[in-house]
């Protein structure tokens, strides 16, 4: 038992170590190539471009959204807004009406069918070159557009671009530490980038040549996470994505731990049943790093994640048990007794120990790298340790009730979180 | 048609190379101390057997001195930290590790010494102690951790009682010259207490019925620690010959 726990540690150590340095040597490897977009960038011709903005029951937050659209530093009437209410039962069908101006903003409505239907009816609507989406709880950074369409003008081959995704306005413990958690997504994203291994490209804000679509076809439910989904099917055909680590997107986070709970049930149980719809891309070196790399990561991520908790808990409830055993033996009082001197001699040094340092420094590292990325400065935050211990705790319950569930198949649907009205 | 970039296999070859690196150097590290505890672990077992020869020798001129100026007290906080750093080790380094395995039979060999000259003393002098050898196993004994519970809170009760633990499966002749004189059972935990054994888990109130004795080495009331720090200074103010053996020991 003790023999195959080690092993299975090693293991599982080694896998994160190694994926935690690969990003550090592509880092190191490319970070001349991580351009900072000046301040007043240009672009050489300016091409037409969709967002469609799906919404169900976003009263609260869609005029956020739509305004930081409006207010977008992009020519006008080469951008398009598509406002597709999926069948709300609040006010936003009449709230999306009175942006519609008959031009460049148009509000659809259908009945409820989830968001790959309101995305698919905005994709038949769309007659731009490219096409992106916003969801109703994020806004959009006034340069990002024009940041990312720089990635297409550079590159003929890149056919979608992933924006850096920020938290907005983190008002507790719960959101500094999903900061910290974007902050370093950043970094691992754009790594990603370089490496040809994005699988997904998120809902804020990812951006596609229309022919994506045309070739590939139109969004699919994909468990609800139709964001990764769209990636995968793009990296199976070798359809290049990258990231724009200056392109900003500000994502209201969930504010409880259940609210959080039930948004991250959505992202692992996506993973995990696309990867099992995708699982012939795994491995086969002609997939490129998604398949060597992106997906075998995220699946050791999972599993990591929950054979810590697994003998973190074993180990609790057998302590919990020695001292029922003590106390029943001889009386409460032994508890009490603490002649305890300090001596280095019981300082852990377990080999593990080392191997969880090492790992936990880098960890930070690339939670500082990521905030060099989105902040220019390389910040220390206590939040750091909130999202550590935050995530250590609540992590395993989410990805070990992803996998039951994936296991019998019930999915939660996306409209089940309730978003958060974003304060001013 | 699209295609993937090549794959940069020297790359992942790299990256494989630095993190075994990481990784042996972490396992290096662990190994670099653990090996120092090792050491600390045979210094402090050298002392012990130095103080425990001075202990023999010191008997040994028994007939020069007076009892009173024996204390049966010089050993047993050594040995008591020995056994916990032992057992620390056990856990944290291993119980396979051949260095672990030496120093424990070491130290088993150390406690049947220390027990014969007691009841050397305790026959001589006439001394109140109490002695328990105790037999545990680390495999699948529920009971050991139990009655080592129970012993370490007797010992806690009465200083003056002195508990020998062996581990019954560690290859060591002289233990199981012990386990075959005693005529201990395979079914453990085993106690043997003034020469008689008992099998099985016992209560401190069933130890504490069998041998009403114990009452006479009861701890006094004030706080333990100070009792002992003062009983071992009194040693070694008190038994000139030892006194100058202990000092060099220490000042080496």
């Amino acid at each position: 038992m003790e023999g195959a726990y080690a092993v299975i540690f090693y293991v599982f150590s080694f896998l994160s170590v190694y994926v935690q340095i690969f990003f550090l040597v592509t880092f190191l490897e490319k970070r001349r190539h991580i351009v900072k977009n000046p301040k007043n960038l240009e672009l050489l011709t300016y091409p037409t471009v969709t967002i469609a903005v799906p919404c169900y029951n976003e009263a609260e937050t869609i005029g956020n959204t739509i305004k930081s659209l409006l207010a977008l530093d992009y020519p006008k009437d080469k951008l398009t807004l598509l406002l597709i209410d999926d069948g709300s039962k609040d006010n936003t069908w009449k709230l999306l009406q009175e942006y519609d101006n008959g031009t460049n903003v148009r509000a659809f409505h259908k009945e409820n069918g989830g968001k790959h239907t309101a995305l698919n009816l905005a994709l038949e609507k769309n007659t731009s070159e490219f096409f992106g989406c916003l969801d109703s709880d994020s806004l959009v950074h006034d340069q990002s557009l024009k940041r990312i369409m720089k990635y297409f003008e550079k590159d003929i081959r890149t056919m979608a671009v992933a924006p850096s995704i920020v938290v907005y306005d983190p008002n507790n413990i719960l959101q500094s530490a999903q900061k910290i958690e974007y902050d370093m997504a950043i970094y691992t994203k754009k790594m990603l980038g370089f490496m040809g291994g994005i699988h997904v490209t998120p809902g804020p804000f990812s951006i596609f040549r229309k022919k994506v679509f045309d070739e590939l076809g139109n969004y699919h439910k994909a468990h609800n996470t139709e964001d990764q989904e769209i990636a995968l099917r793009m990296q199976e055909h070798g359809y290049k994505i990258d990231h724009c680590p200056d392109a900003f997107v500000y994502t209201n986070t969930p504010n409880s731990v259940m609210k959080l709970y039930r948004q991250r049930l959505r992202w692992i149980y996506g993973f995990i049943k696309n990867l099992i719809d995708y699982r012939r891309l795994l491995f086969r070196k002609k997939h490129g790093a998604v398949a060597l790399f992106t997906l075998p990561s995220g699946i050791i991520s999972i599993l990591g994640v929950i054979f810590l908790s697994v003998t973190f808990v074993y180990n609790f409830v057998k302590f919990i048990y020695t001292k029922i055993i003590q106390i029943q033996t001889v009386g409460f009082s032994s508890l009490l007794q603490f002649n305890y001197k300090f001596d280095w001699f019981f300082i852990n040094t377990k080999a593990v120990l080392f191997l969880t340092i090492i790992l936990y420094i880098l960890v930070i590292t690339s939670v500082l790298i990521g905030r060099k990325m989105s902040t220019g400065k390389v910040t220390f935050s206590i939040s750091i340790f909130y999202f550590i211990i935050i995530y250590s705790v609540i992590a395993p319950f989410w990805m070990l009730r992803a996998i039951y569930n994936a296991i019998i198949s019930k999915e939660s649907s996306w409209t089940f979180e309730r978003r958060v009205a974003p304060k001013h | 048609m699209h295609e993937h970039e090549p794959n940069d296999w020297k790359k992942y070859v790299i990256v494989l190379f630095i993190t075994s690196t990481i990784f042996i150097g972490g396992i290096w590290i662990s190994n670099y101390f653990n090996n120092k505890k090792l050491d600390q672990l045979k210094s402090i077992e050298d002392k012990i057997s130095v103080d425990l020869m001075s202990s023999e020798t010191q008997f040994s001129l028994l007939q020069e001195l007076s009892c009173k100026d024996v204390s049966t007290n010089i050993l047993s906080s050594e040995l008591n930290s020995f056994a916990e750093k032992i057992s620390y080790s056990e856990n944290n380094i291993g119980t396979d590790n051949t260095n672990v395995v030496s120093l424990k039979k070491y130290y088993s060999l150390l406690e049947i010494k220390d027990y014969l000259l007691m009841k050397k003393i305790k026959e001589r002098c006439g001394e109140k102690s109490i002695f328990i050898l105790y037999f545990y196993k680390n495999d699948k004994c529920n009971d050991c951790t139990k009655q080592g519970y129970v012993l370490t809170s007797l010992r806690e009760k009465y200083p003056n009682l002195r508990v020998y633990s062996f581990d019954y499966n560690l290859d060591l002749s002289a233990i199981k010259a012990m386990t075959s004189i005693y005529k201990v059972p395979d079914s453990l935990p085993a106690l043997v207490i003034n020469g008689k054994v008992y099998s099985g888990f016992q209560s401190v109130e069933e130890i504490e019925k069998t041998f009403p004795e114990l009452e006479s080495i009861k701890k006094p009331e004030e706080p333990a620690k100070k009792a002992t720090t003062t009983t071992t200074t009194k040693t070694k103010v008190n038994i000139p010959v030892v006194t100058p053996v202990i000092d060099s020991v220490k000042t080496n």
